[in-house]
């Protein structure tokens, strides 16, 4: 039996029709019904999907720096069982990634590790400071080859400076990923402000903080022809505000992350940090203008914006936890619970939001490809009819964070090929993909 | 009843058996000794991450009078410099065998964590969180508006609740927790309760409380009402823009000597003056307004070693349905 080939049996192809697709050499082979293949590994997926591998357009894997958090490894193989085969990596590490140093450190760290491809986001500015436009050049020509910038976690508010990082990002193809917050309206926020923050004492992040960021920058990249994306819109004025800009035909970008689909401030009356996350948890009415705006295409992509914490940043105080979820391995999962199963959207919808779009944006090549002949075989098989119940405990990545510990969802990865490697066989972490040696020279 | 921390939560039920507990509790404190043996063997710990001598020796002298033996620990851990972590500190104060702490935290909700996770087992009793709810000042606010509505009702206190009496709050609502505890506890007990503030120091979201909204505190004293209470204002507020200056606060929000003569003009000889303290006398308040007759800043003190007290004696002795205590039968043993 070849050791690279792969016959899976009997697939719904994005939620359609059952085929069969061969794998070989990491490319699809063919597609079709009743193929065969001798010397091909035969994988049972009657009743399983088969989508294109996701791609996570918002990823925090920590290393380096934090590597109690998280590492590559653990990051992508969280990444690779929650059905990712590449995944963004945010620049805020330690040292921040605003160099072609550090970007190609943890491109090296990716290829090393073989679960996923993982993208290095480039910093915007030199420390995240919001001062100096960081090396965004080198970054792209690195080996890393950086498109996709952001400062995440801290917005470039400065208004000259974000007018120049769109510009300058015009000169290879780059995109500048905001996160929309208005600092001065949200100093020392802590939560959704709103009916239930009035109550707990907590101090408010207003929606206007991000919807106003979010108003100036699509006008800007409007002024200087360039391309912005969104990260983790969370409010209801900032999907209507993006619908706005696509109808003037402003080169926007938007993305919602998975716990922005399903979870409100109610949670946060709990005072368990697990709910504590930036942006905050919405209100119900934001939460179904999210999901109708992924619907209809005002928000381009899911992003999970994981971020693991250590336990003790969040078994604390809420004032003093840190913000942030883990999101790789529940994010199919939430996606299914809020956009198929309620109907909204279709498993072919769901490879444009979590695959095919992610894929443009980031500008990845090899990814988002469509399941077809002669395409790289990044694939994933979910099981839609399983159900789940969380536990953090069990999850691969260092975050013991889910926000969704105890909550029963529907939808398991079953199988994930990346390059045409089963990195996850059977719901099972299987072994990386192993790049072939270069050369030194 | 396992824990006290908050007042959103808190039945009428409940609400009026704490404060028929604390009249008799009361009843102790005007005896030549003041002590019960209720608490005999029983540990309080005082946990204060915040600095509040006041709250602090109100919650030791209640638990002194109930023999109660009283731990105090002043932890440090502000924003700024974390100290030791509130999970250690617990575990820590769990394994010396408390049986209830009392917290003062600068983090809303701390009180609620203490509670809700594993790290201890002991009651909690929310002395004052960030600016969430300090429930006891709430208590003790009621006690001494019950003990005042009841005889200008010419009725007993004892199982009474507040219902008809109109309450203005007036201040920095939006960072009070005394205020966020006075309105659910004051809307249960059946006052109406109208909050004065201006814009900024209301949260947004106010709209959603069980109580009136005004900007104009002479409008809500025309209306008529039986108890005015200001919340303190810190000076410092002016420099974030939530009014223009100190004066300006006093003239519009303050309750001056204008208000005072105000509510004798305007025939109200029953309302009373209220303030948690510590006062910012010419600012919230004028000196002639917190020593006028009118003012129960003292009384409010003292009710508030009886009220905790009676929240002391109702979770830690046994089951909280219980009726309230025979305590004057107990007085006399320790007598």
């Amino acid at each position: 039996m070849a050791e690279n080939t792969y016959l899976i049996r009997g697939a719904a192809i994005l939620g359609g029709e059952a085929e069969d697709l061969l794998i070989r050499d990491g490319v699809i082979e063919a597609r079709g019904k009743d193929l065969s293949a001798d010397d091909a590994t035969v994988i049972d997926a009657q009743g399983l999907v088969a989508l294109p591998g996701m791609v996570d357009v918002h990823t925090h894997l920590r290393e380096p720096g934090r590597e109690d958090a998280e590492t590559v490894e653990t990051g992508t193989r969280a990444a690779a069982l929650g059905g990712f085969t590449a995944v963004h990596a945010m620049a805020n590490s330690n040292p921040v990634a605003d160099t072609a140093g550090v970007v190609e450190q943890v491109h090296s760290l990716g290829r090393a590790s073989g679960w996923v491809d993982v993208r290095p986001v480039g910093a915007v500015t030199v420390g995240l400071a919001g001062e100096q436009l960081a090396e965004l050049g080198a970054m792209a020509d690195s080996r890393a080859q950086v498109r996709m910038f952001s400062d995440d976690g801290i917005c470039v508010h400065d208004p000259v400076l974000m007018r120049r990082a769109l510009e300058y990002v015009k000169a290879f193809d780059g995109v500048v990923a905001q996160h929309a917050q208005e600092p001065r309206l949200t100093a020392g926020a802590q939560m959704n402000e709103g009916a239930v923050s009035a109550v707990l004492g907590l101090t408010g992040w207003p929606a206007v903080a991000e919807e106003s960021i979010i108003a100036r920058d699509v006008l800007l990249a409007q002024h200087v022809g360039s391309r912005l994306h969104v990260c983790h819109v969370s409010t209801a004025g900032s999907v209507e505000i993006v619908r706005w800009a696509k109808a003037r035909g402003i080169n926007v970008t938007a993305e919602v992350t998975p716990h922005h689909l399903l979870l409100t401030d109610e949670l946060v009356r709990s005072y368990d940090p697990v709910y504590k996350v930036n942006p905050p948890l919405r209100t119900d009415a934001d939460v179904q203008a999210l999901r109708e705006g992924l619907a209809d295409g005002t928000i381009d992509v899911v992003g999970t914006d994981h971020a693991p914490h250590p336990s003790e940043h969040k078994e604390c105080e809420w004032a003093q936890a840190a913000m942030g979820m883990t999101g790789l391995e529940t994010a199919l999962s939430v996606v299914q619970e809020t956009m198929i199963e309620t109907g909204l959207m279709t498993w072919a919808d769901f490879a444009r939001v979590t695959s095919f779009t992610p894929a443009v944006i980031g500008r990845v090549a090899d990814q988002g490809r469509p399941l077809e002949v002669g395409e790289p075989a990044n694939v994933i098989l979910v099981d839609p009819a399983a159900r789940w119940t969380v536990d953090p405990h069990k999850m691969a990545t260092m975050g013991r964070n889910s926000p969704f510990k105890g909550k029963e969802l529907p939808g398991s990865v079953v199988t994930t090929f990346f390059k045409g490697h089963p990195t996850v066989l059977g719901g099972q972490l299987n072994t990386p993909y192993r790049y072939p040696a270069v050369s030194s020279s | 009843m396992k824990h006290l921390l908050s007042t959103e939560n808190l039945s009428l039920f409940d609400a009026v058996r704490v404060l028929d507990t604390a009249e008799e509790m009361s009843a102790v404190g005007e005896r030549e000794v003041k002590k019960l043996p209720a608490l005999r063997g029983r540990t309080v710990v005082n946990l204060f991450f915040e600095d509040s001598t006041r709250t602090r020796i109100s919650f030791e002298a209640a638990a002194k009078r109930l023999s109660a033996d009283v731990i105090n620990f002043a932890a440090k851990g502000s924003s700024v410099s974390k100290g030791e972590s509130l999970k250690d500190t617990a575990q820590t104060l769990a394994a010396m065998g408390a049986d209830a702490v009392v917290i003062r935290h600068w983090a809303s909700g701390a009180p609620h964590r203490l509670a809700a996770t594993d790290w201890i087992d002991a009651a909690v009793i929310n002395a004052g969180d960030g600016t969430h709810e300090h429930p006891t000042q709430a208590l003790l606010d009621a006690f001494t508006m019950r003990r005042h509505w009841s005889q200008v009702n010419g009725i007993e206190s004892t199982g009474a609740d507040l219902k008809g009496m109109r309450v203005a709050i007036a201040g920095d609502v939006l960072h009070s927790r005394v205020a966020r505890s006075n309105v659910w506890l004051l809307k249960t007990l059946g006052a109406e309760v109208t909050l004065v503030a201006p814009p900024t120091l209301l949260p947004i979201g106010v709209e959603h409380w069980p109580c009136k909204v005004s900007y104009n505190l002479d409008e809500t004293l025309e209306a008529g009402i039986d108890a005015m209470m200001m919340l303190r204002v810190q000076g410092e507020r002016m420099n974030a823009s939530f009014f223009p200056s100190t004066r300006e606060y006093s003239r519009r929000w303050g309750f001056d000597d204008a208000r005072l003569r105000m509510l004798d003009d305007l025939g109200m000889k029953d309302t009373i003056i209220m303030h948690p303290g510590p006062m910012n006398r010419g600012l919230e308040i004028s000196s002639a307004a917190a020593d006028s007759p009118r003012s129960t800043v003292l009384a409010q003190v003292r009710n508030g070693v009886s009220v905790r007290m009676a929240a002391l004696y109702l979770l830690l002795s046994g089951d909280s349905r219980e009726a309230a205590p025979n305590v004057s039968q107990s007085s006399k043993e320790t007598n």
